[in-house]
């Protein structure tokens, strides 16, 4: 009986200690950057400076799966809204590369540097990638907009 | 003593049966929840058919569904493939109608909840899907005019009731469609404008009715999905919905490092897309690219939701004026196909090229180039013990 207690003894000792091991490991060992997640912020400028865009669901929730309507909003760096802007779109998912599900336009000029974008659709969850191509007067840029699902 | 030790016994027995315990992670948990079926949301109207939730418009439909008359030779309905005890298909590699065709009979549960028909989406509403077989030779193999004088001479008054007033058909030729043989072109091209209009919409309207019998086809409940609803309330699962621990395997594997869940996703485990998962082509059937073929066929569909037999507004055509028209990620994609039921429902893929789940997880597993265009899948090398895990789960969506 004494050297069943011994046996179930060290088993335990030997099972805390690799639980301690596999603990330090996993508290130390580097983020992945899928952990730490791309920059969400829906409000950006474009990539040379020229405009302020932002970008929002029309009806303020992501539907995965859906057809949806965001709201591409486009100012100067001096704040007055951009007028006239010709927008293309295009994107995918950078981890599984492949492209958009749809391929979504710009179909409608609200006012007050405000375009419809119609026909996106997240179709699956995780990182999405939302390519502007914008062309105004001032000139022409793009801008990258990530979505997490 | 003894007590002590039996003590620490148990002790050691509880630490060693909590490691093997069927742990979900929150995000695990949350995933296994939008797969159930409970979070199938309620089917949407479909408003380009005013007719797709009239019950006499469903039970003409039905009748329609099951009726061998509108078939070149009278002996095809669209249940001779979509066999209603067998999950609506027919358990071949590819169907067999008419003719032989050069696809796999797909299975009809919940298939209304879908943007798009078809391994390659080439319809964009059921309606207009169902008119597809009537005509295709290796299927029913019918025309538009002689379904018309059928539909006037048995079902005249049923359809009547549902959608008024039947055209004169007397001067309409026994066979014609713009899809047809010669002879059947021909007769087409010769009908007044008027009279083609005519035919075509009690065409479009067979097409309604037969839509609005399959929204009623709806996916049944599985042990997984009361699996599923046990874990979200915290109850265990009572007897048989309790999942093995290789069933459990499975799903993890399935939402996790198998990948499986990021195009089966969702209550029916589809996500409604087109995907190039290199599957290989039957070497004798003729080339099949997939989407990339289907995109012209829809957008020159007069039956689309663009097209003139719309009910409603265009404002329920977002698919297809949204749709990705091109680009080299359509070629060979097919549809995801829903995942429930499939396992008891062999060949599988879109020309029945697997014989068996097996066949399936090895093919993933691989996930060998396509032939053309470029396949999605990265192989997952799975063992041997994780592919039965995988299929030990996919049986509990067919139980
Ligand atoms: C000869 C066998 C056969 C007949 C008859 C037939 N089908 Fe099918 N059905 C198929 C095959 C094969 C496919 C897939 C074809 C493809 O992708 O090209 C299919 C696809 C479908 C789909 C698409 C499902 C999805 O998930 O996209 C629907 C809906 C459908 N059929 C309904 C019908 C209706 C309604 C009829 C009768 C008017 C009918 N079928 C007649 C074999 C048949
Ligand atoms: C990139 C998207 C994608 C991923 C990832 C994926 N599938 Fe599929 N799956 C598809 C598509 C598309 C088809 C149909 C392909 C065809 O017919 O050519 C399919 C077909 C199937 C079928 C056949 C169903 C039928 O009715 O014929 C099964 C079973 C299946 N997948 C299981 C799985 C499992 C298990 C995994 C994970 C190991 C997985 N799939 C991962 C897209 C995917």
């Amino acid at each position: 009986m004494a050297s069943l207690w011994r046996y179930l003894l060290a088993g335990l000792g030997l099972a805390a200690l690799l639980a301690g091991i596999l603990a330090v490991v996993y508290l130390t060992a580097p983020r992945s950057p899928q952990l730490a997640g791309p920059d969400t912020s829906r409000s950006k400028t474009t990539a040379n400076g020229l405009f302020v865009a932002s970008f929002e669901p029309e009806r303020g929730v992501i539907r995965q799966g859906e057809l949806q309507s965001w709201l591409l909003t486009l100012k100067t760096v001096a704040g007055a809204p951009v007028e006239g802007a010709a927008i293309t779109i295009s994107g995918g998912m950078p981890q599984h590369s492949h492209g958009l599900p749809t391929s979504p336009q710009a179909t409608n000029y609200l006012g007050d540097g405000r375009y419809r974008i119609e026909g996106l659709k997240f179709t699956m969850s995780g990182w999405w990638q939302l390519r502007f191509a914008i062309s105004a007067a001032a000139g022409s840029d793009t801008v990258i907009f990530n979505v997490v699902l | 003593m003894s007590r002590m030790s039996r003590l620490l016994a148990l002790t050691v027995m509880v630490v060693l049966a909590g490691c093997g315990k069927p742990e979900f992670s929150d995000a695990e948990k949350k995933t296994i929840a939008s797969l159930a079926l409970s979070a199938l949301p309620p089917l949407k109207p479909d408003t380009t058919n005013r007719f797709a939730d009239v019950p006499a418009a469903a039970a003409l439909g039905s009748t329609l569904f099951f009726d061998t008359g509108m078939s070149r030779d009278g002996t095809v309905s669209c249940s001779t493939c979509h066999k209603i005890d067998r999950q609506f298909q027919d358990d071949l590699p590819q169907a067999v109608g008419v003719g032989r065709t050069n696809r796999r009979t797909m299975p009809l549960a919940g298939v209304a909840h879908d943007p798009w028909f078809f391994w390659d989406g080439r319809r964009d509403s059921l309606w207009a899907q169902a008119l597809t077989p009537l005509e295709n030779p290796l299927e029913q193999a019918g025309n538009r005019a002689a379904v018309a004088h059928y539909i006037k001479a048995r079902f005249g008054e049923r359809y009547e009731r549902i959608f008024g007033l039947l055209p004169d058909l007397s001067n309409v030729p026994a066979n014609a469609s713009p899809l047809g043989t010669d002879a059947e072109k021909a007769a087409w091209n010769a009908m007044p404008d008027q009279q083609a209009e005519d035919v075509n919409r009690v065409f479009a309207n067979i097409g309604k009715a037969i839509a609005a019998f399959e929204r009623s086809i709806a996916p049944p409940q599985t042990r997984f999905d009361r699996f599923a609803a046990a874990l979200a309330t915290g109850a265990p699962p009572q007897g048989d919905d309790a999942f093995s621990a290789e069933e459990i395997q499975g799903l993890k594997l399935f939402i996790g490092k198998a990948n499986c869940v990021t195009c089966h996703n969702g209550p029916r485990f589809t996500d409604n897309s087109f995907h190039n998962t290199g599957v290989p082509p039957i070497k004798d059937l003729p080339p099949d690219r997939g989407r990339i073929d289907a995109v012209a066929q829809v957008e020159a569909d007069p039956f689309n939701c663009l097209g003139a037999f719309r009910d409603g507004d265009a404002g329920a055509c977002g698919e297809l004026r949204f749709m990705v028209k091109g680009g080299p990620e359509l070629i060979r994609a097919y549809k995801t196909p829903s995942l429930r039921g499939a396992a008891t429902r062999p060949p599988y893929m879109h020309a029945g090229q697997f014989l068996s789940l097996d066949e399936v997880l090895a093919h993933y597993s691989k996930a060998p180039a396509s032939v053309e265009g470029t396949s999605e899948v990265h192989p997952l090398q799975l063992s041997d013990r994780e592919r039965a895990a995988l299929v030990a789960f996919l049986k509990t969506l067919a139980e």
